[in-house]
């Protein structure tokens, strides 16, 4: 129960480390998502399951969780702080942490507008910042945000936490990892990153700042598609940046599938080429059978051992 | 101010229709501000419904009439001495006035015809924009005067979130986001490392998440037997 996740683990033994994500579904049906956590078995050391991502219901995070360790395989749970207040916030955290989930990131959440229950009350009781902060205050000192104690010390949690170096104050962003670090961040995935001089430029900034020494930064990837799924990120998705030259070079591929994939192995390829980023973070929703070719593709197959 | 927006005439026609001696009550304060619950507001629902009546065959008795502030008993009891027989009075200020006015008059029947929307200010003519929630503990001292809990979406304390892009906030390109204004001003005041500090995990007991709310000054408090009040 105390040993560290696998995830921790890999980079202590610094090593390169990838993570994959899963998308719930709408249903108690977890089937498909079984499927895609199998395929992804041997070629990723942690699952990232998004938590009502883009405010629309689904399975919960925590519940798919439980199917992955079923299975043997590592969890990544994501907790938003949109749909939680702090009692269930610090509930859900020893909830999963109880049946074996290490890996937590903490992160804001969208905003209900956008989802299929446009009608919700948002909570964001807390923020992000706080939701880090009282991860590690849990699992290091014991005590809830009230300032009550834990009855039995928390064991071994990572914590993790979002960072987007596409959003603005760009000026801000470093600074604002900075902050999550302070409250108690041992590791980030980034925004997927198509823009990468931009992604460069964060990177140096967080590096003046000796950031990288201190939190695992993954930079996030996510093969292109097709041309319309490229566009609907450019145009609809806030916080993400991508460049136009990129969704020519896809309209004018062949193959615009292989292309897509080949960006997404070429940017992993010069993520590992950059100081400081200390593992990849694919996203492949509805795309998840390519994640295994992605990770060999870049030189990252077959996984290190971790014990 | 309080800023209300008058409800849809069919859904206020569809309130009014068991009654026929009406009152159109608007308010003279926040609301005629606003431009949707003064006197000019009551006398144009009143010429609506009066209109909508004809068409549907309802043959109500309107009369309209304002309230300098129907949130206090004293305007409210000034204007009512001489209180006709309506059936049921439609008022056009805002939820807090609504109440007064029915706790003031419990026999009375006190319809809204506003939907209470926020508190704010005009930003320009014929726009205005929510700037408080009320929420019972200001943190404008730390912002330089941009409140984080009211015009960031998700209320955060730390700074922008990912989905700031361009000075616009990720629910809409219509609203600012309020962390690229805090930075900013913060900036120009070069006291831009504020945001560097961890803000704790907010006490809300002091907003609505409290309970509703009540302020009791004891010094200016009129010792009972003095008390006027009729709901105590
Ligand atoms: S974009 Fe700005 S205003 Fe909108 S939720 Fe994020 S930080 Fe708040």
């Amino acid at each position: 129960m105390n040993q560290k996740s696998k995830l921790e683990r890999m980079f202590e033994s610094g090593h390169f480390a990838v993570s994959g994500e899963l998308g719930p579904p709408k249903s108690a049906d977890l089937e498909t998502v079984r499927h895609h956590a199998e395929d992804m078995r041997d070629y990723v050391e942690a699952y990232n399951i998004t938590d009502n991502q883009t405010a629309i219901v689904r399975t919960s995070s925590i519940g798919v969780a439980a199917n992955l360790i079923q299975m043997g395989l590592e969890p990544i749970v994501q907790m938003t702080c949109r749909d939680r207040n702090r009692i269930c916030l610090q509930s859900d955290l020893l909830g999963a942490a109880s049946f074996g989930v290490k890996n937590f990131l903490c992160l804001q959440g969208d905003h209900g507008i956008f989802g299929n229950e446009s009608g919700t009350k948002n909570v964001f009781d807390l923020d992000s910042m706080q939701l880090i902060n009282c991860a590690k205050k849990m699992r290091d000192d014991n005590v809830f945000i009230g300032g009550d104690e834990l009855e039995h010390p928390l064991p071994n949690i990572f914590i993790g936490a979002v960072a987007n170096p596409f959003a603005d104050p760009f000026e801000y962003r470093a600074l604002r990892l900075a902050k999550k670090v302070a409250a108690g961040a041992q590791f980030v995935q980034t925004q997927c990153i198509f823009d990468i001089d931009r992604f460069e430029r964060w990177m140096e900034e967080v590096r003046k700042m000796g950031l990288h020494k201190k939190v695992k930064i993954m930079g996030g990837v996510t093969p292109i598609k097709s041309v319309g799924a490229a566009r609907y990120m450019q145009n609809n998705v806030s916080g993400m940046i991508v460049p136009e030259e990129l969704i020519q070079r896809i309209k004018g591929a062949e193959d615009r599938k292989k292309e897509g994939i080949k960006v997404a192995v070429e940017t992993i390829q010069r993520l590992r080429e950059i100081e400081g980023v200390a593992g990849v973070h694919v996203m492949a929703i509805a795309w998840e059978e390519m994640v295994p070719e992605i990770v060999d593709r870049s030189g990252l197959y077959p996984r290190p051992k971790v014990d | 101010m309080i800023v209300g927006e008058r409800k849809p005439l069919a859904e206020i026609a569809e309130m009014l229709k068991p009654f026929s001696k009406i009152c159109i009550l608007g308010c003279g304060t926040c609301v005629t501000v606003c431009l949707t619950g003064g006197e000019k507001e009551a006398e144009e629902t009143a010429a609506a419904l009066t209109l909508w009546g004809q068409k549907e065959g309802k043959n109500w008795d309107i009369s309209t009439g304002t309230i300098l502030r129907q949130c206090e008993y004293e305007y409210i009891d000034e204007y009512t001495k001489d209180w006709p027989q309506y059936d049921v009075i439609l008022s056009l200020a805002c939820g807090v006035g609504v109440q007064t006015m029915n706790t003031r008059l419990p026999e009375k029947i006190i319809l809204p015809g506003l939907n209470t929307t926020f508190m704010g200010y005009p930003l320009e003519q014929g726009v205005w924009t929510e700037n408080c929630l009320g929420c019972g503990n200001c943190v404008l001292d730390l912002t330089l005067g941009i409140c984080p809990i009211t015009r960031c979406s998700k209320s955060m304390l730390n700074g922008p979130c990912g989905g700031s892009q361009e000075g616009k906030c990720e629910i809409s390109s219509e609203v600012e986001c309020a962390w690229q204004l805090i930075y900013d001003r913060l900036t120009q005041k070069q006291l831009a490392g504020r945001m560097d500090e961890i803000q704790p995990p907010k006490d809300w007991s002091t907003s609505h998440h409290g309970g509703p709310r009540t302020m009791v000054r004891e010094d200016v408090r009129v010792e009972p037997e003095e008390q006027t009040r009729t709901d105590v």
